[in-house]
């Protein structure tokens, strides 16, 4: 992974950059799609980035820190190589998505929000993903598992890396 | 049962490809409507009595009608693929299993409202949807059905994936454009309404997934075949997303003229082991909840209006006789604190104390005030935020508590200190 504190895209990628930003009437409307190409380069967007994006945007800093912050899927420090974000809402709730943040709290040893101390999972509990009918569920970085048991969700945890 | 329209493609394993959405019909509609005059396309569209299926069933023709005509300045079309409604899924089929009939619907869209860029905004999480409609898109431009002068028809129409970022906001239209020209996404106040200074300041017309996806049926094969598979009050089927505690849930298509009752009991299994319905939500978590005794409405515009709820998203939560109604609020109101974007006082602030006093309920520490004061702050708060946000939190605050209010009441009474 690349610094998140000393952050510069690589020539390609600044042509991505100019290529999405060519994509809106005005450039500013790929913000988030650059975001989502930054953390994807630097595992979280941490001030530094939002700092070298704001640049990139002709945007103050500011702006762009509270798109960041408003956002749930944009990282403001480093996170687990893998990300696991249990749904919670109401479908999620009447199949006993608590019972599948329980186990995973026994399993990986850490609350929702928290990171397991190896750096291999970053833990999260999220609202709606809308899969509903695959209650309760969870995405695994960019996957859904759905129909989730105690031993479905061991076996998912022990494939990842 | 009547024919299927949404989801005739589902069950092919290669529905999202070009060739197989050619093979069964599709891309028929788009020159038909290329032979139209851009009004009687939106004439057709209003005739079929289509209303917008994302959430706030609002007429999509008389919608379409609303983007000025004759100026040459941009116009834009934008799909709300955000879905994050609880509840409700049918986009996420939609996009994975038939992604052209969103590109097909798109492009008669944009004739008849004279619009030569579209956006899809897909939620962010949503990696596999937006993954498979760039495919999707690729295979269109690649085969001429986007891009420059489509079909030999003079009418260029490019398509732009634009990825979310994780919140619920912007799936309401205004908070939606706010996130499309990178800002967070807060609402923006209406008049003006985005038909006159939408995305980037210019008119633009913003249509859910399901509603575009009807539109090239409704062109192929008619508008009074499809009303005529409705109601009076909305024309065709549509996608009910079931979950809960049915025997069978996922996505169901069916005329709106099906009763809820229908849907639970003949559709989806009825209640999982034999249990007793104790209520259900009809249109996502927004919608007030509905006991056993209201269930035999047609699910279209006006049945879950007739008992003080609304169709919604379509988004149906059953729940049986095990289901703590105080639990399930403090699930749905920890959601609506959470997704509240925090620009209206009434909303940013009431949906984190209805959450808090949802919780200790929950959690033995009730008052016996809480329930009148959390019904007090739901009902001075409705109706003065800039976006209907607040009233969609406001559908559960006060049914769950109305409908089920012995049982907040059995909660509190058994408090230590209460």
């Amino acid at each position: 992974m690349t610094d998140a504190r000393r952050p510069e895209f690589t020539p390609q990628q600044l042509a991505e950059v100019r290529r999405l930003q060519g994509l809106y009437p005005d450039k500013r409307g790929a913000l988030l799609p650059v975001l989502h190409l930054a953390q994807e380069r630097y595992g979280y967007v941490s001030l530094e980035v939002e700092e070298y994006v704001a640049g990139l945007f002709e945007l103050s800093p500011a702006h762009v820190h509270e798109v960041v912050t408003f956002y749930t899927l944009f990282f403001q420090k480093s996170k687990g190589r893998h990300v696991v974000s249990v749904c919670h809402n109401l479908s999620c709730d009447l199949m006993n998505a608590k019972g599948i943040i329980g186990h995973l709290e026994d399993r990986l040893g850490v609350s929702p929000g928290e990171t397991t101390p190896d750096g291999r999972i970053t833990f999260l509990t999220v609202e709606c993903l809308c899969a509903c009918e695959q209650a309760p569920m969870m995405q695994v970085d960019d996957r859904y598992e759905g129909n989730l048991t105690p031993g479905k969700v061991d076996s998912i945890i022990e494939g990842l890396k | 049962m009547t024919e299927k329209i949404f989801t005739r493609n589902f069950h092919l394993a290669d529905s999202h490809t070009l060739t197989r959405y050619r093979a069964q019909g599709g891309y028929t509609a788009l020159p038909k409507a290329f032979g139209m005059e851009p009004a009687a396309i939106t004439e057709e569209v209003k005739k079929a009595n289509l209303r917008g299926l994302g959430g706030a069933a609002f007429p999509t023709g008389v919608k379409w009608g609303f983007i000025p005509k004759g100026s040459t300045a941009p116009k834009y079309l934008v799909i709300n693929a955000d879905e994050g409604e609880p509840g409700t899924f049918k986009d996420r089929y939609l996009m994975e299993r038939d992604p052209h009939a969103l590109i097909e619907g798109m492009v008669i869209a944009a004739r008849a409202i004279g619009s030569h860029t579209g956006f899809v905004y897909i939620r962010g999480e949503y990696v596999k949807p937006w993954r498979i409609l760039d495919g999707a898109v690729k295979e269109a431009y690649a085969a001429g059905l986007l891009g420059k002068n489509i079909q030999g028809s003079g009418f260029d129409f490019d398509v732009v994936l634009h990825r979310g970022a994780g919140a619920y906001i912007c799936g309401e239209e205004t908070g939606l454009l706010s996130s499309l020209e990178g800002k967070k996404g807060w609402p923006k106040i209406k008049p003006p309404f985005p038909a006159i200074k939408g995305a980037f300041g210019h008119p633009t017309h913003v249509n859910n997934v399901e509603t575009i996806r009807a539109v090239p049926h409704i062109i192929h094969r008619g508008a009074a075949w499809f009303a005529s598979l409705g109601t009076k009050s909305q024309g065709g089927t549509r996608l009910y997303s079931v979950s809960g505690h049915v025997v069978t849930p996922g996505v169901v298509e069916a005329p709106v003229s099906i009763t809820l009752r229908q849907l639970i009991y003949d559709r989806c299994g009825g209640i999982r082991g034999g249990k007793k319905l104790k209520a259900v939500v009809p249109g996502g978590s927004s919608a007030a909840i509905l006991t056993p005794d209201e269930i035999d409405i047609q699910m279209d515009v006006e049945g879950p209006k007739s008992k003080g709820s609304m169709i919604g998203s379509a988004g149906i939560i059953v729940m049986d006789e095990t289901v703590s109604i105080p639990g399930a609020l403090m699930v749905v109101a920890r959601f609506y604190a959470h997704e509240s974007c925090g620009q209206c006082t009434p909303c940013r602030e009431s949906t984190g104390w209805i959450y808090k006093m949802s919780r200790r309920i929950v959690e033995g520490k009730g008052r016996k005030e809480d329930l009148d004061t959390i019904l007090d702050v739901a009902k001075r708060g409705a109706g003065t935020t800039i976006c209907a946000f607040y009233d969609g939190a406001v559908g559960p605050y006060i049914s769950y508590i109305e409908k089920f209010r012995a049982e907040f009441e059995d909660l509190i009474r058994n408090t230590t200190h209460a």
